[in-house]
C-alpha cells in the first residue's frame, strides 16, 4: 500500500545562501485564473453591497425590524468594512522578509513538495481555488501565504478570526496581507452571513485569488485532526452547485510540524490554563521562541479535488432551478450530507499526506508506559516503522541511523520535566501532565494511520466471539462512539472495517477463515499495540462515564462541564487511583466533551 | 423512381400556381435567380442529397489548391473562395486536407431491408388511388432526419430500419382515408414533411413488427386561401417554408416565420414540434402564429368550430396538436396570421468587448421590449468562425477599409480579439421606424461598451445560419464531425449556462479520449420577457476515436445533463423526439407524463402513430 508522494525542496536553503532583501522584492507575477476579471478589493466590496443578495436580506431585515433599509444598508457597510481584507503587496513582501529571518531561525527546513505547487498553479489558471490547509499553529498561514509567495503563486484571502484584529498594527498588516476576519459566532444574524458569505463567494467567483481557510475551525491542540466545520465549505461549495461556476478546486495542504510552536501552550490550554488573548504585546513576549529549535516543517500540497467530481451522482443541481437563486434557503438535506461527506474526505486526504518522524512513533512506543531500555526502544521503533510502511504512512525517516538524543522534541521532555520541583502535588501532577500531554500530541499524529485498525483489534479483544458480524458490531459501537474523536467519515462503516481487515490480513496479523476473524501467532505484538493506542481514549471515556455517575448530581452547562470534569479526573488521580497513564485525562478534556456533551448531556438533562 | 399511380387517378403535378421566379426581398440569402421546381415532391432526393444537407448542387469543398469554396448557384456565397477557412479549419480542429474521410458516394439499394408489406393495406390503397412507392431510394430517404449519428451511418452506407413503404396523399381527404385504412389493417404511420428533424424523431422504432408507411405530406402544398380581411391565410400542411413565402409575397403578404430550416422545413412539421422562427420577435413563434389547425387522428378530425382569435374553452386542443411530433395524427390544414410584406428591412451588428457585456445588453434590450426582428448574440469562438467564411474581396479599397476596422476596434477601442464578441441584427417595418428603433438599439448597445460594426457583419452572421448545416458535410469530409443543441433559459442563468455547457463539452471530450481540442461554442438566438434561447454548437475531430458516434452521443448527453442541472429546458424548439425523451418525465413532472399519455390512449389507442417520440 506504498502511496506514489512527490519529492520535497527545501525552500530555506536557498534562502541561507542568497539576500533576503532581494527576495523580498522580486519581480511578483504570479499565473492567474483565466477567467478573471481584474478587480481592487475596494471593487469587491462594492461588488458585495450591490450584489442582489445582499440587497435581498437588507430589505428582509429592514421590513422585520422596522429600520430604514438606509440604516441596514450602512449596518451592511459597516460589516463589510471592518470584515474586508486589503489585500497588498507592500505588506506582503514585508512580510516575506520578516519571515525569513524568523524561519531561519525556528527552523532548520521548510520543505514544499514542488510537484503540488505545480498542480495548484494548474489548478489556479483553471478554476477558483480553495486551500485547506490543516491547522496546528498560529504560523500556518503566514507560512502558505510565504509559500505561495516564493513560488509566485497567487496570494490567498485568509478566513481568521476576529481574535486577531485586536491586535495593534498587526491586525491591519494581516488585513494587508489577504486576511479577511469573520466572528466567531453569529447566530442567528441574517445581515452579518450574508455579507460575510456574499464576500467569499464574489472572491471565489470573480478568481480575485484563491480563498483559504482552515476545515477544522481552529487550532487542534493535540495534533489530531478535528471535526471540520461546514459553515464555509458550504458557502465555497455553493457557487458550483448554483451554476455560477464551472468547477470549484479543492486543494487539501498537510502542513506537519516537527515541533509545535504553542506546544506547552496547548498542553495548559487542555489542562484549564486559558488561551492567552492574542496581542502583538503578547506576540513581542513569545519572541523568546526563537531561541529554540524546532526542526523542520513539512506542507505537502495535496491533489486538488473537483467540487464538480465530488457532487458527480451525489446532488440533483435542479433543486435550484425553481427559487431566484440569491434567496438565501438552508441548504437541502442531499446538500447537507454532500458537503459533510466532502468535508471528512477532504481532511482524510489532509491527514494522509501529514509526515510523520521519527519521534511520532518513539511517543507512541513511550506512551505505553513504564520503563524502557534504549535498545528496547529503538528495536520498536524500526518494527513500527515497518508497520507504519505498511499502513501507507508518510515516514520522513533520516538517512542516517536514527540517534534520538539529536531530536529537538526530546529535549523538550527533558527541559520540562525538570522544572517540576517545589511545587504543591497538585502543580506536581499538572507540570508532569503538561509533558505526557505534548508527548500525546505527538503521539496523535499518527492516529490516523492506526486508528482503523486500533478499532479493529480493540473489537477483537472486545467482542468476546470471532464471528466476522459479531466483530463488525463491536467495531461499529466503538467507531460510532468515537464519531467525534477521529476523522471517522459518517455511514463508511463498512469500507472502514473492510480497510480494517484488509490492512491487518495484508500484515499477517489476523486471518479470515469462513466467516471467522482469527488472531495469527505473529500477530499478538501489533495487537497489543494497536489496543494500547485506543486505550487513552477508552479510559478517558470511561472517566467521564464514571463522573456522571458518581459526581455529578446536578445538571451542569457545557461552560461549567468541562471544568467539572477536569477536577474530578485531578482528584482521582491525587487520590491515588491511578490509572496507567496520565494521557487518560488529557486530550478527553477537551474532546470528550464534545462528544458526551453532545450524546450523553442531552439525554442527562432531559431525564433530570 | 417508379411510383405505382393507380389508374384514374391524375398525376400530382409538379410545380404548382406555375410559380417560376424566387424573389424574396426579405431575405438575401438564397439565390435572387431562376428557381427550379418550387417543391420538393416526389423526386426530392433528386436535387436534395440522401446523405447530407441541402442540394445536391450547393456544397463546400477545398479545391485543388487547398482553398475553400461553395459550390453551385443558390446562395449569394455560391461560387466564391472563402480564403480564410483552410486555416481555421486546420488551426481549430487539428484537421489536414490530406487525411479524408470521404462518404459512400451511392446509396447501395441492396442494403436497405426488403420491406414488410401489409397486402391487404396494399389492395385497398390502390383502391383508393393514392400514389405510394416501395423503392429502396424512396424508402431509406425518409427512413432520418439529420442527427449527426443518422448522417454519420448514410455516409458509411449504413441503413437502419426504415419505412416499408411511402405514401403521397394530396389532400385532407386522402389522409383520412390513409389514416382509416392504417387504423383498419393496423399498420403503424409515421408523417413526414421536411426531413430535417433532429431529434431521432424520423427514425423508425427497430422493435416496430408491422409494416411502417412513411406518410409524405409534399403534395400538400398550396395555399388554399388568403382572407385579406382578417389576414389570415389557409395553408395545406406539407407547404415548404421558402415555398409558402414566397407564394405569399407574390400576393405581398408573408408570415414571418423563419426558422433557420424554413428552405426545406414544412409547415405540418412547425406544428408538430413547436417551431420558433428568427424573427418572432415581430412575427411570434409558431403557437402565436397558427389561428385553426386541422389533425386526421385514429379517433377522427380535430379542429376548432372557428377562428376566433382566442376561446376560453378549456385548455387549448391546439395545444395538444402543437408539439406532438407526430403521435396523434398528421396535421393537414393549417390557418395562418399574415402580415403585408414590409416595406424596408436592414440589417446590422454590434461588436461588444466581451460575451458578458453582450448578454447584458440583450437583457436591457428585452426589458425594454425593443427588441428587433432578430438579434442575436455570438460567442468569440463564432465570431472567428464568422470571419473565417469571409469571401474574397475584390479590391485592395475594402481589404484596406477591413484593416482600418480591425485597427480601430482592437487598438484604438482596446477590445482583446480573443475575448471580443458580436451581436447581429435584422430591423423590419417601415423605414422611418426601422431608422428609430435601431438608433434606439444602438443606444443601448453603447451603454454595454457596443460598437456598431456595419451591415454587412450582420448579413454575414445570418446567412452562417444558413450555411453551417452545409460545412458539417465539409467537416465530415475530414474526420470532423459537429451537431448543435439548443435550450431556452432563464435571463439570470445565461451566462452560467453558456459558460457551464462549453466547458462540461470541452471536459467531456477530453475524457472520452477525443485528441484534439474540440470546437465549443454558443451565441443567444432569441430574447424573450423572462429569458433567451441559447444555441451550442460542437464539433470535434475524431482522427483516433475507433467509435466516433458514440462518443459524440456521449458528449452531447452530458452537454444535455449540464444544461438541465443549471436551469435550461430540454429544448427550446428542436423538440424531443426520441433523442431527449429519457428526460421528458423529470421535465414535465410524472403527472404531465401521465397526462400526455392518457391523451395518446384516447387519440391512438391501437399506436397507429407509432413513432414513439416523446414519451
Amino acid at each position: 500500500m506504498l502511496k506514489k508522494r512527490d519529492d520535497f525542496e527545501d525552500i530555506l536553503e536557498e534562502r541561507r545562501n542568497s539576500s533576503d532583501l532581494r527576495y523580498a522584492l522580486k519581480c511578483y507575477t504570479p499565473v492567474l485564473y483565466k477567467q478573471l476579471t481584474p478587480c481592487t478589493a475596494s471593487d469587491l466590496k462594492n461588488m458585495v453591497l450591490c450584489s442582489t443578495q445582499v440587497h435581498f436580506v437588507i430589505a428582509q431585515v429592514s421590513k422585520e425590524t422596522g429600520a430604514a433599509p438606509e440604516e441596514v444598508q450602512a449596518e451592511a457597510s459597516s460589516i463589510l468594512e471592518e470584515m474586508a481584507h486589503r489585500l497588498q503587496l507592500g505588506p506582503i513582501r514585508f512580510f516575506a522578509f520578516v519571515l525569513c529571518k524568523v524561519f531561519k531561525t525556528l527552523f532548520r527546513s521548510v520543505c514544499v513538495n514542488e510537484e503540488g505547487i505545480q498542480r495548484l498553479q494548474q489548478s489556479i489558471h483553471e478554476h477558483p481555488v480553495v486551500l485547506l490547509p490543516s491547522h496546528r499553529s498560529y504560523m500556518d498561514f503566514l507560512l502558505m501565504s510565504y509559500i505561495l509567495y516564493t513560488y509566485d503563486l497567487a496570494l490567498p484571502v485568509i478566513a481568521a478570526g476576529m481574535d486577531f484584529m485586536g491586535m495593534k498594527i498587526l491586525g491591519e498588516m494581516l488585513r494587508m496581507s489577504g486576511a479577511f476576519f469573520i466572528r466567531r459566532s453569529f447566530g442567528g444574524d441574517k445581515l452579518y452571513w450574508a455579507v460575510f458569505s456574499e464576500y467569499v463567494r464574489t472572491m471565489l467567483k470573480t478568481g480575485f485569488a484563491p480563498v483559504e481557510f482552515f476545515l477544522e475551525g481552529t487550532r487542534s491542540r493535540t495534533s489530531k485532526s478535528l471535526t471540520p466545520k461546514l459553515g464555509l465549505l458550504n458557502i465555497v461549495m455553493e457557487p458550483f452547485l448554483k451554476g455560477e461556476v464551472f468547477d470549484v478546486a479543492l486543494v487539501p495542504v498537510s502542513i506537519s510540524y516537527e515541533r509545535i510552536l504553542e506546544e506547552s501552550l496547548y498542553a495548559r490550554e487542555l489542562l484549564g490554563v486559558p488561551k492567552p488573548k492574542e496581542s502583538t504585546s503578547g506576540l513581542f513576549k513569545a519572541r523568546k521562541v526563537l531561541s529554540e529549535n524546532y526542526g523542520s516543517i513539512h506542507v505537502y500540497f495535496g491533489q486538488p479535488v473537483s467540487v464538480r467530481s465530488l457532487a458527480e451522482g451525489r446532488v440533483q443541481r435542479g433543486q435550484f432551478n425553481l427559487i431566484p437563486r440569491h434567496i438565501p434557503r438552508r441548504p437541502s438535506e442531499d446538500v447537507q450530507g454532500f458537503v459533510n461527506d466532502s468535508a471528512y474526505q477532504l481532511l482524510r486526504a489532509q491527514e494522509e499526506n501529514m509526515v510523520l518522524k521519527p519521534w511520532v512513533l518513539l511517543s507512541s512506543l513511550l506512551l505505553r508506559g513504564g520503563g524502557m531500555m534504549m535498545e528496547e526502544l529503538s528495536e520498536g521503533a524500526v518494527w513500527l516503522r515497518e508497520l507504519c510502511r505498511q499502513y501507507g504512512a508518510f515516514l520522513h525517516w533520516p538517512e542516517t541511523r536514527f540517534n534520538f538524543k539529536q531530536s529537538p522534541d526530546a529535549l523538550t521532555l527533558n527541559t520540562g520535566a525538570q522544572k517540576g520541583a517545589g511545587l504543591t502535588a497538585e502543580e506536581e501532577l499538572l507540570s508532569q501532565a503538561v509533558i505526557i500531554l505534548s508527548c500525546a500530541s505527538y503521539r496523535n499524529q499518527a492516529l490516523h494511520v492506526f486508528v482503523r485498525p486500533a478499532l479493529l483489534a480493540t473489537a477483537l479483544q472486545a467482542a468476546g466471539s470471532a464471528h466476522k458480524q459479531d466483530v463488525f458490531n463491536t467495531f461499529n459501537f466503538l467507531r460510532n462512539m468515537f464519531a467525534n474523536e477521529f476523522i471517522l467519515c459518517p455511514g463508511a462503516a463498512v469500507q472502514d472495517f473492510e480497510e480494517a481487515c484488509f490492512l491487518l490480513m495484508k500484515t499477517g496479523v489476523v486471518l479470515m477463515e469462513q466467516e471467522e476473524v482469527l488472531v495469527t501467532e505473529n500477530g499478538h505484538r501489533t495487537i497489543t499495540f494497536l489496543t494500547s493506542i485506543l486505550d487513552p481514549f477508552l479510559q478517558g471515556y470511561q472517566v467521564v462515564c464514571r463522573f456522571l455517575c458518581e459526581a455529578s448530581t446536578e445538571s451542569l452547562t457545557e461552560a461549567q462541564f468541562v471544568p467539572a470534569v477536569r477536577t474530578f479526573i485531578v482528584r482521582l488521580l491525587l487520590s491515588g487511583l491511578s490509572f496507567k497513564h496520565f494521557s487518560c485525562f488529557q486530550t478527553h478534556s477537551h474532546c470528550v466533551c464534545v462528544c458526551v456533551c453532545v450524546c450523553v448531556c442531552c439525554r442527562a438533562t432531559k431525564i433530570l | 423512381m417508379t411510383i405505382c399511380i393507380p389508374l384514374g387517378v391524375p398525376v400530382p403535378h409538379f410545380g404548382n400556381l406555375g410559380a417560376k421566379s424566387f424573389t424574396n426581398n426579405l431575405s438575401g440569402h438564397f439565390c435572387t435567380q431562376h428557381y427550379e421546381s418550387p417543391c420538393l415532391s416526389f423526386n426530392r432526393h433528386e436535387v436534395m442529397k440522401w446523405n447530407g444537407w441541402g442540394y445536391s448542387d450547393s456544397r463546400f469543398l477545398f479545391n485543388k489548391k487547398g482553398q475553400a469554396e461553395f459550390t453551385g448557384k443558390r446562395y449569394k456565397l455560391s461560387g466564391m473562395i472563402l480564403p480564410a477557412l483552410k486555416d481555421w479549419f486546420e488551426g481549430t480542429f487539428g484537421a489536414s486536407l490530406q487525411h479524408k474521410s470521404p462518404a459512400t458516394p451511392l446509396l447501395n439499394t441492396s442494403a436497405v431491408q426488403a420491406p414488410t408489406l401489409n397486402q391487404d393495406f396494399v389492395e385497398e390503397l390502390k383502391s383508393i388511388g393514392v400514389p405510394f412507392s416501395h423503392e429502396a431510394e424512396d424508402r431509406a430517404f425518409r427512413g432520418h432526419g439529420h442527427c449527426l449519428h443518422e448522417i454519420f451511418a448514410l455516409r458509411e452506407g449504413k441503413i437502419g430500419r426504415v419505412p416499408d413503404m411511402v405514401v403521397w396523399p394530396n389532400c385532407h381527404n386522402d389522409v383520412e382515408k390513409i389514416v382509416a385504412l392504417a387504423c383498419k389493417h393496423n399498420v403503424c404511420l409515421i408523417p413526414y414533411g421536411g426531413g430535417t428533424s433532429v431529434s431521432s424523431a424520423l427514425e423508425c422504432p427497430p422493435e416496430e413488427t408491422r409494416s411502417i408507411v412513411s406518410l409524405d405530406t409534399s403534395q400538400m402544398n398550396r395555399i388554399l386561401w388568403i382572407d385579406e380581411k382578417n389576414l389570415t391565410a389557409h395553408v395545406e400542411a406539407g407547404i415548404i417554408g421558402q415555398d409558402l413565402e414566397r407564394l405569399l409575397n407574390e400576393s405581398g403578404y408573408c408570415t414571418g416565420h423563419e426558422p433557420d430550416s424554413m428552405e426545406f422545413s414544412s409547415l405540418g412539421g412547425w406544428v408538430s414540434t413547436r417551431a420558433s422562427g428568427m424573427k418572432k420577435n415581430i412575427y411570434g413563434n409558431i403557437e402565436d402564429l397558427v389561428v385553426h389547425i386541422k389533425m386526421v387522428t385514429p379517433q377522427g378530425v380535430i379542429e376548432k368550430s372557428c377562428q376566433g382569435p382566442r376561446m376560453s374553452t378549456g385548455p387549448d386542443i391546439h395545444h395538444f396538436i402543437l408539439g406532438s411530433e407526430g403521435t396523434l395524427g398528421v396535421v393537414t390544414e393549417v390557418t395562418m396570421k399574415i402580415r403585408p410584406v414590409p416595406e424596408y428591412q436592414k440589417y446590422g451588428s454590434v461588436v461588444f468587448p466581451n460575451f458578458e457585456q453582450g448578454v447584458a445588453c440583450l437583457r436591457e434590450v428585452a426589458k425594454q421590449r425593443c427588441a428587433p426582428a432578430s438579434i442575436r448574440l455570438m460567442d468569440n469562438e463564432q465570431f472567428m468562425f464568422g470571419h473565417a467564411l469571409k469571401p474574397q474581396v475584390s479590391s485592395i479599397f475594402t481589404s484596406f477599409l477591413d484593416g482600418l476596422k480591425k485597427f480601430y476596434i482592437t487598438k484604438f477601442k482596446g477590445f482583446d480579439p480573443s475575448r471580443l464578441c458580436v451581436a447581429t441584427l435584422l430591423f423590419e417595418g417601415n423605414r422611418e421606424k426601422v431608422l428609430q428603433h435601431e438608433k434606439q438599439v444602438y443606444d443601448i448597445a453603447a451603454k454595454f461598451g457596443g460598437l456598431a460594426a456595419g451591415e454587412d457583419n450582420g448579413q454575414r452572421g445570418y446567412m452562417l445560419t444558413f450555411v453551417i448545416a452545409y460545412l458539417r458535410d465539409l467537416g465530415m469530409d475530414y474526420y470532423v464531425i459537429a451537431e448543435s443543441f439548443e435550450t431556452s433559459v432563464p435571463w439570470d442563468r445565461v451566462l452560467d449556462v453558456c459558460r457551464n455547457v462549453k466547458a462540461r463539452v470541452v471536459r467531456e471530450c477530453k475524457d472520452k479520449g477525443v485528441q484534439f481540442s474540440p470546437l465549443s461554442s454558443c451565441r443567444v438566438t432569441q430574447t424573450y420577457d423572462a429569458g433567451a434561447c441559447v444555441y451550442f454548437y460542437f464539433a470535434f475531430n475524431y482522427r483516433g476515436l475507433s467509435d466516433p458516434v458514440h462518443v459524440y452521443e456521449q458528449v452531447e448527453h452530458a452537454a444535455r445533463e449540464e444544461i438541465l442541472a443549471n436551469g435550461g429546458s430540454l429544448s427550446h424548439h428542436h423538440g424531443v423526439g426520441k433523442l431527449r425523451k429519457e428526460w421528458m418525465r423529470e421535465t414535465v413532472s410524472e403527472v404531465g407524463v401521465g397526462m400526455l399519455q392518457s391523451v395518446k390512449d384516447y387519440v391512438d389507442p391501437k399506436n397507429i402513430f407509432g413513432n414513439r417520440n416523446l414519451l
